[in-house]
């Protein structure tokens, strides 16, 4: 469960929002520039939360951010995966060892065949283990895309930020790792949030919905409802060959 | 040609490199990365060498480290000798006057690194030394290779600093700017032609490599392990 109570000045726009996240998995929908970047790096604690900002952030109970003690938990402590649209691999790293690179970080006296193991399961979970052994430089973005969400679980963390992960994908593999994901996420109790700007996407994988307009939070519920309109809109452009034609 | 001159100048120069380099890649990965208020003015500090007449360094130094100051006193009881006008004393100089040679290559290199890179480090727990360690250093061998090559060629041709420092003593602090200097003097100028040449070569040729762009520092052999204390499960 994440609580929110945010009061943040970037460049472009004010963040205000006050929420508590608690469904396992949450989509948070909106627009571009709508702050659901800054919101998912300030709640990884990439992003500091300075003076004049004030707020505090809570992860399944714990404080990692509050700017009343100043007290601000390094990423790395937060128990936090985060996938962005950028895949960020090491490209001095092989594919394997991008995979393993934080979990000798984060699990104390894992041995070594029990850390290839979990390379293993985390490479066949994103449907990637022929590319064990690959330069992140001989990936196409789809395939660095898959390896960047291994490598962030591996590690097992509490939360999942998932910032437009799947974007390199087309439309067929990102349902299908989506799919699988949500799945194997559920079964091991990792809350998720995903950002993502496109409705069909969160339509698609939504248990409940934040809708985030230029820095406040819209709306907050199921997404049957709370993306109502959104589904209309792409039922409307539903074409005469039966595919959808996003409009968002 | 002094051969014992010249074996003193490239032991120097190794000697100071390899300490800059130590002191040199932490620092700028401070200065790269840290979000202290004192960045600024320990910048402008590890400049100064870069303006400050190199005479003016080597007085300084002097003054630290000689019998006048309770440092130099110290510095004097703990060795048995003053820093002053020994070896030792000149590679406390040497590293003072060519650490920006040393730091601002390896501030380059470390800027350049994708942010993202730090960010995906920083977030699966790597640490400040494991991050300096297993991201920044091995995306940035060129960088390290340029300070490592600038402040050997800075730390052979240095002079100022040298003959303030360390006066003109054979064996212990003649290196061979002084040697070259003092051929000048006597007007020797055969001999004086042969000493410049050699530094004139070995500069020219330390630089072509510098400029070569080695591909095996560039992107580096693919690691199949993020670093050594993985097989342990050791932490920073």
């Amino acid at each position: 469960m994440i609580e929110l109570q945010l009061k943040a000045a970037r460049d472009s726009f004010h963040l205000n929002i006050e929420c508590t996240l608690a469904a396992p998995w949450t989509v948070i929908f909106g627009p571009s520039g709508a702050g659901k970047s800054t919101l998912l790096r300030l709640i990884a604690g990439l992003d500091r939360l300075n003076k004049p900002d004030s707020g505090r952030i809570s992860v399944h109970g714990q404080y990692v951010a509050d700017t009343r003690t100043g007290l601000h938990i390094p990423p790395g402590k937060r128990s936090i995966g985060l996938v962005a649209q950028q895949s960020a691999l090491f490209p001095h790293l092989n594919v394997a060892a991008n995979v393993a690179y934080g979990i000798a970080n984060r699990i104390a006296n894992m041995d070594r065949d029990a850390r290839q193991q979990r390379v293993s399961s985390m490479l066949e979970l994103v449907g990637a283990s022929h590319l064990a052994d690959r330069s992140p430089r001989a990936l196409s973005g789809g395939e660095a895309q898959r390896i960047s969400l291994a490598r962030a679980l591996a590690p097992m963390p509490q939360l999942l930020l998932l910032d437009e992960p799947m974007s390199a994908l087309d439309a067929e593999a990102r349902d299908e790792v989506l799919t699988r994901l949500q799945t194997w996420l559920l079964e091991q109790k990792i809350q998720t949030v995903l950002v993502t700007h496109d409705a069909a996407d969160a339509l698609a994988t939504a248990a409940e919905v934040a809708v985030l307009r230029e820095g406040k939070l819209a709306a907050l519920g199921p997404a049957s409802i709370v993306l109502a309109d959104e589904r209309n809109r792409l039922l409307v452009r539903l074409n005469s060959d039966g595919a959808f034609t996003t409009i968002v | 040609m002094d051969w014992q001159a010249l074996a003193l100048t490239l032991k120097l120069a190794a000697i100071t490199t390899a300490i800059l380099l130590c002191i040199a890649v932490p620092l700028a990965a401070w200065l790269t990365l840290g979000r202290s208020r004192w960045r600024v003015i320990a910048e402008a500090l590890t400049g100064l060498p870069l303006v400050l007449p190199p005479t003016v360094l080597g007085f300084y130094l002097l003054v630290l480290l000689g019998p006048r100051t309770g440092l130099g006193r110290a510095i004097t009881t703990m060795l048995g000798h003053p820093l002053a006008f020994s070896f030792e004393g000149l590679v406390v100089g040497s590293v003072i006057y060519s650490l920006p040679f040393a730091v601002q290559p390896i501030v380059a290199g470390f800027a350049a690194i994708d942010g993202s890179l730090i960010d995906a480090a920083r977030l699966l727990g790597a640490g400040p030394i494991r991050l300096v360690r297993t991201v920044l250093v091995p995306l940035a061998g060129r960088s390290l290779l340029t300070a490592a090559i600038l402040s050997f060629l800075h730390t052979l041709g240095e002079f100022g600093v040298v003959l303030m420092l360390g006066g003109d003593i054979p064996g212990a602090t003649r290196t061979l700017s002084i040697v070259l200097f003092n051929q000048v003097e006597g007007f020797d100028y055969s001999a004086a032609n042969h000493t410049a040449a050699t530094l004139l070569l070995f500069c020219i040729l330390a630089l072509t490599l510098v400029y070569a762009r080695p591909k095996n520092l560039l992107g580096g052999p693919l690691r199949t392990s993020p670093g050594k204390d993985h097989a342990g499960g050791r932490h920073d």
